[in-house]
């Protein structure tokens, strides 16, 4: 093999599969990163799906792409724009010209690339690459499927199967890019198809072609070499956030010794946290899909009521149905965990697009004093975390408890490091354990205030619970003016002494920055990759991440006093900072906010870092 | 023991004290529902009974049982809950006509599809009670209330043909001051697997007192109202000479003794028949052209969810390779990093 060919080492590459819905760009994206992360590298995903389910075909609208950032070190974020672009067809170019670092790799199906695509992806002229002015663009104009049916000829294919097949060529040529061992792929795809064999064998004929066709190019176009991460030893898979939350629960059900029950119903982008439940019949998982979310709720506060750990799964407009439930579940004292994987809003807004922007509603969206605690995730692989922490609050300080996640964080991926379940801490469901008859309804533990649990069908502890104001002691209904009030502030006062069982707010960088950076949930890890390019170029920077929203985690006041500068930055118009605000008034916040349905990129966070440090 | 036997409702009764108006019909199906307890011997530690809001689902207050007083509309998704987590229980919905049909319209018909085994009772006062008087979803074309003034111009929906267009598998009909009747109905719901739905046409004294009255009333009521036996001929009246046939497609009422007709010609309930077209019938029936049907309408078999809910979780358990969390975690595409 002639060695004359250029490799790039490289610290970290961002890689972007695209093409048309049919095109099997998730699938090409997801080979390409197990087998990077199999290689040792770092690597966080995330895949762009359209809109529509079934966009015409070529359009803009119809483009479907998978984003990978690998590195040598740790990658927080899918990275903001792309080494490596792979255009399947005009539109897929057209989608994501805003998306390329500059002189990025772009590889193309010039196949594709006829009067029909270009026109439909709104090209005026028949090349695009003059066009859209690409000139400084290292491009790789590959005949992706000529060379599919060129080796495929001779197999009996169907015209469809072959064409499926494209995005196989398009990923030998990548791991070519890559020196990447092919088997790697071969093996993974052998595993997906085992019970089409032919399939699987043409799947990897194309992957092989379009591996070699790299080596033929060699001479011409450079390759890249990113040597694997330093990862702490253990077993490994890749998991996106919606996964980790459904596993999340399970872990929380088997620590406490409860059944889990889901009450959901469909709705994008938590329906498959549904889903992956529902699998999982096996490990006696009650799953509800409910006729809407009202119902969903309240079959999991039926299900609490009776001894199981009611959950349920939504997004925002679903939030919204489930409101007057929550209150009902503030007032029963019962635990329940509501998960909410934001989106764009309002309304049905953009429904595969990400934001942060139902904090307020987590917060208040309730009538009365109706308080409950809320917590984020903060990256795909602690959904996994925070829902089981989410599950114990609210099994052990009897309240429910709002989990928020995003859009972002339920479809990324990052590889996970599957945890001891001996590293997590047993889950103590409060019991009623005082005898039968010296027992009062809502007597409350001193410490965390939360009342005892008597399970309906346990003799002697039969009792009315319900959403009608409560003694403060026999729980039986009452109108007193004078208890009324009592509970409100024995109500509140018990989510305020959640914040003894949890951790302390963490500063991230420089104890002594002149910018402290604030961020709440899924932001994390662009927020921490501005910062560490920020420390590296020497500017002193921190970050106070929270996860904890309430009750703030007790040294929040402190954290935040020690800083001039603080900006608070969030995918809303400053909902958090607002709250912040609220509980320290004499903290003076700036904040950054964005709401386009789009994660923050790094590039936007450090200019606007770097304008702060400036004046 | 007999004397025991007279007052073991008491068991069920809670020690607070009864709060709906003096007069109003729900304090009877209070009794009948406690009577049905102790006749069934249902340990009252083992029955939940769950309602949403108006004054009938005031009822879980006034029980010894497991008991949650929810929110509107709600409580059969709630009742739902509360049977999949715990499916050993005897689990009640007390439900109103407005709490049931308008706000809980949507719950109500699903929890009948799917055929869990709650026992409904539906307490059919043609009104929204406990908000003071407006004509509900069940109010008769035309009613005037509060809210309507100048009449409804809107038909009412029936329960009966409702639970049976929701795949219903059981609908019973009762009057909140025949307790006995009401017994029998409930213990009917009781023994039913499957949901099961007791319409009870209750009086409210207040705001819509005497709303049944045409037919509920001593004077009238045996020649008004039909009580249907599975396996006995649909014979009413004070002289029980009038009797159900089939005429063409449609019920017919005739007089045994008229015009040739006999007791073998009149119809024979099978409240077990699966097919549900002659319970639709005879649950639609309304006077002054028919008598109401009282008494058991349809009670036939079909899956319960509750019991196929476990019976799939057993099989897949059994089969599933994967048995804990652990293996689930590690199963599928997993690397090591040494
Ligand atoms: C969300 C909500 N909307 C409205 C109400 C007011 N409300 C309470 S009970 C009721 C109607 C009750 O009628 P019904 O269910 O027939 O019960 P009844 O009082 O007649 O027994 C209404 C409208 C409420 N409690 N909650
Ligand atoms: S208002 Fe009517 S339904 Fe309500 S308690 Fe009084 S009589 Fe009964
Ligand atoms: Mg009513």
């Amino acid at each position: 093999m002639a060695k004359k060919s250029k490799v790039i080492e490289k610290e970290e590459v961002v890689v972007r599969f695209s093409g048309d819905s049919g095109d099997g760009m998730q699938l090409t994206g997801s080979l390409f990163s197990f087998s990077s992360a199999i290689y040792g590298n770092d690597i966080s995903t995330f895949p762009d799906f359209p809109a529509e389910i079934r966009a015409p075909q070529g359009t803009i609208s119809g483009v479907s792409g998978f984003q990978v950032h690998f590195g040598h070190s740790e990658v927080y974020t899918p990275g903001d724009k792309a080494d490596v672009l792979v255009a399947m067809n005009p539109a897929a170019l057209k989608a994501n010209l805003e998306w390329l670092k500059p002189g990025a790799t772009i590889i193309l199906d010039v196949d594709s690339f006829d009067d029909k695509n270009l026109a439909r992806a709104g090209y005026k002229s028949n090349d695009p690459i003059e066009e859209d002015n690409l000139g400084s663009y290292n491009i790789i104009k590959a005949p992706i499927t000529t060379m599919t049916r060129e080796s495929l000829k001779d197999m009996g294919l169907d015209n469809k199967s072959i064409l499926r097949s494209k995005n196989m060529y398009a990923l030998g040529l990548v791991f070519w890019l890559f020196h990447r061992p092919i088997k790697d792929a071969e093996h993974l795809i052998r595993e997906k198809f085992a019970k089409k064999e032919k399939i699987a064998e043409a799947n990897v004929r194309v992957l092989e072609a379009g591996y070699n066709y790299g080596v033929i190019i060699q001479a011409v176009t450079p390759s890249y070499h990113i040597s694997p991460a330093e990862i702490k030893p253990g077993i490994y898979r890749n998991l996106n956030g919606n996964r980790a939350i459904a596993w999340g629960f399970l872990l929380a059900a088997q620590k406490s010794g409860l059944e889990l029950f889901l009450g959901s119903y469909p709705i994008t982008p938590a329906t498959e946290i549904l889903q992956e439940l529902s699998a999982r019949k096996d490990l006696g998982v009650k799953v509800f899909q409910a006729e809407d979310e009202i119902a969903a709720i309240s079959t999991a506060i039926g299900a609490s009521f009776a001894g199981n750990l009611g959950i349920t799964s939504t997004s925002g407009p679903g939030l919204a149905l489930k409101g007057e439930a929550l209150g009902l579940a503030v007032m029963a004292e019962l635990p329940l965990v509501v998960v909410d994987v934001q989106r764009g809003g309002p309304s049905t807004g953009l429904p595969t697009k990400t934001e942060q922007a139902d904090l307020n509603q987590a917060l208040y969206g309730r009538n009365g004093e109706s308080p409950l605690v809320v917590m984020a995730a903060s990256s795909p692989v602690n959904c996994f975390d925070y829902a089981f922490y989410a599950a114990k609050i609210a099994i052990e300080h009897m309240t429910p408890v709002i989990l928020l996640s995003d859009g972002f964080l339920a479809n990324g991926t990052q590889p996970w490091r599957i945890p001891d379940e001996d590293q997590f801490p047993d889950i103590n469901p409060p019991y009623v354990n005082n005898p039968a008859n010296q027992w009062n309804v809502y007597e409350r533990d001193p410490e965390r205030l939360n009342r005892y649990w008597a399970i309906p069908g346990t003799p002697g502890y039969q009792h009315r619970i319900g959403g009608l104001e409560k003694d403060y002691l026999t729980g039986e209904v009452s109108y007193d003016h004078h208890n009324h009030f009592k509970m409100v502030k024995m109500r509140q006062e018990k989510i305020d002494r959640v914040a003894d069982f949890i951790p302390p707010l963490e500063v991230h960088g420089d104890q002594d920055a002149e910018l402290l950076i604030v961020g709440w949930g899924g932001t994390f890890g662009h927020l921490l990759t501005a910062l560490e390019e920020l420390q590296k170029e020497g500017k002193k920077v921190a970050l106070a991440h929270f996860n904890y929203i309430n009750p703030l985690p007790k040294n929040s006041y402190d954290v935040l006093k020690r800083f001039r500068k603080i900006v608070v930055c969030e995918l809303n118009m400053g909902q958090f900072a607002n709250y912040l605000r609220s509980k320290f008034p004499d903290v003076l916040l700036r904040q950054y906010n964005k709401v386009e349905g789009l994660p923050f990129t790094v590039g936007e966070l450090k200019n606007h870092f770097e304008k702060i440090l400036e004046e | 023991m007999s004397d025991n036997k007279k007052l073991a409702f008491l068991e069920y009764k809670s020690d607070q004290n009864v709060r709906w108006c003096p007069g109003c019909g729900d304090h009877a199906i209070l009794n009948s529902l406690q009577k049905t307890m102790a006749e069934l011997k249902i340990p009252n530690d083992q029955i939940a009974v769950i309602s949403g809001i108006g004054c009938s689902s005031r009822l879980p207050y006034y029980m010894s049982t497991y008991g949650f007083h929810t929110i509107h509309g709600r409580a059969s998704a709630i009742a739902s809950g509360v049977k999949l987590a715990n499916p050993k229980l005897s689990v009640w919905q007390i439900t109103g006509d407005g709490d049931a049909l308008a706000i809980g319209g949507n719950h109500f018909i699903h929890v009948i599809r799917r055929n869990i085994d709650i026992n409904i009772i539906l307490f059919n006062n043609q009104i929204y009670g406990l908000t003071k008087g407006q004509y509900s979803p069940t109010s008769k074309r035309g009613f005037i209330s509060k809210t309507s003034p100048f009449g409804t111009i809107e038909y009412p929906f029936r329960p009966g043909e409702l639970t049976i267009g929701a795949r219903g598998y059981f609908f019973a009909r009762t009057i909140d001051k025949e307790i006995k009747l009401s017994v029998e109905v409930m213990k009917a719901a009781s023994k039913h697997k499957g949901t099961s739905i007791v319409e009870v046409l209750q009086n409210c004294v207040i705001y819509n007192d005497n709303t049944h009255r045409e037919i509920t009333d001593k004077k009238f009521k045996d020649d008004r109202t039909i009580v249907l036996e599975h396996g006995k001929p649909m014979i009413f009246g004070k002289n029980r000479n009038k009797g159900l046939v089939l005429d063409g497609t449609r019920l017919k009422v005739v007089t045994i003794g008229e015009g040739g007709i006999t007791e073998n010609d009149i119809l024979v309930h099978d409240a077990h028949c699966e097919d549900p077209t002659i319970h639709l019938k005879l649950a639609d029936m309304e006077y002054p052209e028919f008598p109401v049907a009282l008494g058991v309408i349809r009670d036939a078999e079909a899956p319960v969810y509750d019991q196929c809910f476990i019976e799939q979780m057993d099989k897949i358990k059994k089969e599933s390779k994967i048995k804990s969390f652990r293996d689930l975690v590690t199963s599928g595409d997993v690397w090591e990093v040494k």
